[in-house]
């Protein structure tokens, strides 16, 4: 295999160019079956050391002799659409159709398969076109580039004079031409282009990106032949049910294992350090016999955690200062010095995920290999975490990737892969453990809560020149990637808070992690972001009340210097009509934010009645995500993320209760529905700048939209989550 | 005990105790596995399959009430009209999003349009409110069902 190294000019994105390694390699070679194989790699990046370990490549983009493109996904699809985008990003420079490309599921391997904006194969934080909009276009650019300097040979003409369409290159004269599949050895056997020689498209040239194809996994979807994790099938699978210590920390104490196996097709009861299983031929089974066998508990000590108490402690330790995350000029001189000052604390509760597809993981359990079938976000850190408890060495623990029923964030945790792995480790055969949605909503990794602190200071002009934000919560980070937690800062956890979009003189914000014991935290669909959008955005109109100023003047005062933020608020508040009076009852609120690498304002318009009942109505959501990939895929991002951050806005708790969380299913954990779900609509900025993350942006800019329109129609500021009727 | 199930119109035996949902007999025992799993308890419809063509859901239904009645599940819903109407019109409005709901949105939707082929707002509404989606994609199903309503103009 022959390789070029340069150096990338620029980095994938903006955002976040430290991190993001310069040096790229494309790797080219042949197929098993004769066909070209070729990669364009970011180098890995080891998490523990922040090394760069250099040159190892993958091989995500295949081109058979038969003519299909293989194209090993590095991300996975759990409904935002990835599959289909990324694959665009490849078809484009490959000058291929888009219906040519065959998605595979990749196997685990950071060196191979990471995301090079997260430096691990993970897929998350709203970064799969932010990571791979560079490497799949040059994977794509340079394989075409090596066929049409194969077919030039073969014609002896001028490359450059050589034209190509759908997978077909043309003959300077035109009365010619070579399909790629009858130039792939030819290319397999050249030179690779030196990286630095390979132009990309400009922008103008785009035919794909920019349009709005279907999902390419659609009509599988739509007919139920797409196989998610749980739709597992092996010879002699056995499925189980189980029942987890209602209490973090319990173990079983007693199991009627003889009740349990007297139960037609049941064949096993299992109990595991934190659970018990029962293994049937089938689910039915399986659930009547975790019911006969009346497990006890020993709760552990965690039987008297209350989240009643919990709050308390965080509300505590929220009265301390806290590491410094950003402090510019002189906040406590200006404050006091304000003509006007505000204080307010704001809380967000604990909120489960509560995919569609409840967790499962199917495993097969032998001496030297441990196969496991299971749909994840973070297939390497699973893999990892299986060859820790096992002993075994990662090559033996073989990760089977599967489409997602929904992720939020749940799926990036190994937790249900190692439960699974420590039941089939005691069966004989594969089996496929899935929990019940009691089980998914009662043992989730939970997004924290937050005791956050916010004061500003106002001056004559009613202008914000002082602004602290002190954010209290668990550290996910802490707990998710430890060598990330860095002088006892959260990134995550002060993300939107840090850095606001408005230019404010004087500004301190400061993280105080407050671990509440009983309950694990972990990310949740728009992450930091999601709170801290809340909290700034409810705290900007506070301020603008005081300032006796309209919400959007208020706002477009302090954007002079980010002109994207001031024209996605602008495109927001026309397309929604803002300043258009409204009947009594309803009100108007908006947001801005900027996340992901995205801007967004979203303008929601509400109906509370007597009794304080809430009714969102309509969302106007205007979106600049840089080059917008495929609008229809951003349209419905904007209105997946709205829809997931309403439910939590309006009604998303989790509560725990002698150590046990309350919820349990839909009715008490419940999610919005299409009779509640308002109108949304998605403006788009026309914007030439590298493409911006968008799966989560819409579920942070949601809940202030909302309350401020609540405070708008009522005067009541809602200041806590989720909003109560009054 | 054994039942004798008319599944797509193809009749299966199965062996196993009555009070079996039908919704693990669908999966776990003949692997049909397009019918989902997503709460027990009837409260999201991911299950919906059709009872002498009326949507029912399959994690309730035990297979000994099942009887005679003809099941059709996801797998076989392309064969009706309906079915084909919902199933062209979901793809034209681009509905899916991670899809795991989405059985059950085409059985619910398909069920409505046989046997009320112009619903109004508010009967899709009645129609389609136990079907959760957690990817959101409501807005795209009430376009969608409009659009097979009307033959797909």
């Amino acid at each position: 295999m022959r390789q070029t190294t340069d150096t990338l000019t620029r980095p994938v994105s903006g955002a976040d160019e430290a991190r993001v390694s310069r040096r790229a390699l494309l790797k080219v070679g042949a197929t098993a079956a004769g066909g070209l194989a070729l990669a364009v790699a970011l180098p890995s990046w080891s998490m523990a050391d922040g090394s760069d370990s250099g040159a190892v490549l993958n091989a995500f983009v295949r081109i058979e002799p038969d003519g299909r493109v293989r194209l090993t996904m590095p991300s996975v699809e759990m409904g935002q659409g990835v599959y289909t985008s990324l694959s665009m990003l490849l078809a484009e420079e490959l000058e291929v159709k888009l219906d040519q490309i065959e998605v595979e599921h990749a196997p685990p391997n950071d060196a191979l398969y990471a995301n090079p904006f997260l430096h691990l194969q993970a897929t998350g934080l709203s970064a799969s076109i932010r990571g791979f909009w560079l490497p799949l276009r040059r994977a794509g650019a340079a394989a075409r580039l090596m066929l049409i300097a194969a077919a030039a040979r073969r014609w002896k003409v001028d490359p450059a004079a050589c034209t190509v369409k759908d997978g077909v290159v043309l003959h300077p004269s035109g009365a010619r031409s070579l399909p790629y599949r009858d130039l792939l050895r030819s290319a397999a056997e050249s030179e690779p282009p030196a990286l630095d020689r390979i132009k990309l498209k400009e922008q103008g040239q785009f035919s794909l990106i920019g349009t709005s194809p279907k999902r390419l996994e659609a009509p599988d979807k739509i007919s139920g032949r797409t196989q998610f994790g749980i739709d597992v099938m092996l010879p002699g699978l056995k499925v189980a049910a189980i029942a987890i210590s209602p209490v973090l920390g319990g173990r079983p104490k007693a199991v009627n294992q003889s009740a349990a196996l007297a139960i037609k097709g049941v064949h096993q009861v299992v109990a595991v350090d934190e659970a018990v299983a029962v293994v049937a031929d089938h689910m039915g089974a399986a659930k009547k016999g975790l019911e006969a066998a009346a497990i006890q508990w020993d709760d552990g000590p965690n039987a008297s955690i209350d989240s009643k108490k919990l709050v308390e402690q965080l509300k505590k330790a929220s009265e301390s200062p806290g590491v410094v995350a950003r402090n510019e000029g002189h906040f406590e001189q200006a404050f006091s010095g304000a003509a006007r000052r505000l204080d307010a604390v704001y809380e967000l509760p604990f909120l489960a995920h509560a995919a569609m597809e409840p967790m499962n993981c199917t495993v097969h359990y032998r001496k030297d290999i441990c196969e496991i079938w299971v749909g994840t976000q973070q297939p390497t850190v699973t893999q990892a975490a299986v060859a820790t408890l096992t002993g075994m060495p990662k090559e033996a623990i073989v990760i089977h990737n599967q489409y997602l029923g929904g992720g939020f964030g749940r799926r990036l945790e190994p937790d249900g892969t190692l439960l699974a792995v420590k039941i089939a480790k005691q069966i004989d055969g594969p089996v496929k453990v899935i929990w019940s949605r009691e089980e998914d909503i009662q043992h989730d990794v939970y997004r924290p809560y937050y005791y956050d602190r916010i004061s500003a200071g106002l001056d004559e002009a009613g202008r914000p020149i002082a602004w602290h934000h002190r954010v209290c919560g668990s550290s996910v980070v802490a707990r998710f990637s430890p060598p990330l937690f860095k002088n006892g800062l959260d990134f995550d956890a002060i993300e939107g808070a840090a850095e606001p979009p408005y230019a404010i003189p004087n500004i301190l914000v400061e993280y105080v992690r407050a671990e509440p014991p009983g309950i694990t935290t972990g990310f949740w669909r728009g992450v930091g972001p999601v709170h801290n959008v809340f909290i700034v955005e409810s705290f900007m109109d506070e301020l603008a009340s005081a300032a006796r100023q309209d919400p959007v003047e208020f706002r477009r005062n302090l954007l002079v210097h980010n002109p994207r933020a001031l024209a996605v608020l602008n495109l927001a508040v026309q397309k929604a009509g803002w300043g258009q009076p409204m009947p009594p009852g309803k009100g108007r609120g908006v947001s801005l934010q900027f996340a992901f690498g995205s801007y967004l304002s979203q303008v929601a318009e509400v109906a509370v009645d007597e009794k304080g009942n809430v009714r969102v109505e309509r969302i106007v959501c205007a979106v600049d995500c840089g080059l917008p990939v495929n609008p229809k895929m951003i349209d419905a991002q904007i209105q997946s993320g709205t829809i997931f951050g309403l439910t939590a806005a309006l009604r998303g708790a989790i509560t725990i209760k002698a150590g046990r969380v309350e919820q349990g299913n839909f009715d008490s954990y419940p999610p919005l529905r299409i009779d509640e779900t308002p109108p949304i609509e998605t403006h788009i900025v026309a914007s030439t700048a590298d493409p911006g993350g968008l799966g989560e942006a819409a579920t942070a800019a949601v809940a202030p939209a909302v309350t401020n329109a609540i405070f708008a129609a009522t005067g009541r500021r809602i200041r806590r989550l989720p909003i109560q009727p009054a | 005990m054994t039942y004798a199930l008319k599944i797509n119109g193809k009749s299966h035996t199965v062996d196993v105790d009555g009070e079996t949902p039908l919704l693990w007999v669908l999966r776990d025992v003949l692997k049909m596995t397009g019918t989902k799993f997503g709460c027990g308890m009837a409260l999201c419809g991911a299950c919906t399959v059709h009872i002498d063509g009326a949507a029912t859901r399959s994690c309730i239904t035990t297979v000994d009430s099942v009887g005679e009645a003809a099941v059709t599940t996801i797998e076989a819903i392309g064969e009706t009209p309906a079915g084909r109407n919902v199933q062209r019109a979901w793809l034209d409005h681009d509905v899916v999003q991670c899809g795991y709901c989405q059985s059950g949105q085409i059985m619910a939707a398909a069920a409505l349009l046989a046997s009320n082929p112009r619903p109004t707002d508010s009967e899709i509404n009645d129609a389609m409110s136990g079907n959760v989606c957690r990817c959101g994609t409501y807005n795209r199903i009430r376009a969608a069902i409009k659009y097979a309503s009307e033959g797909g103009r």
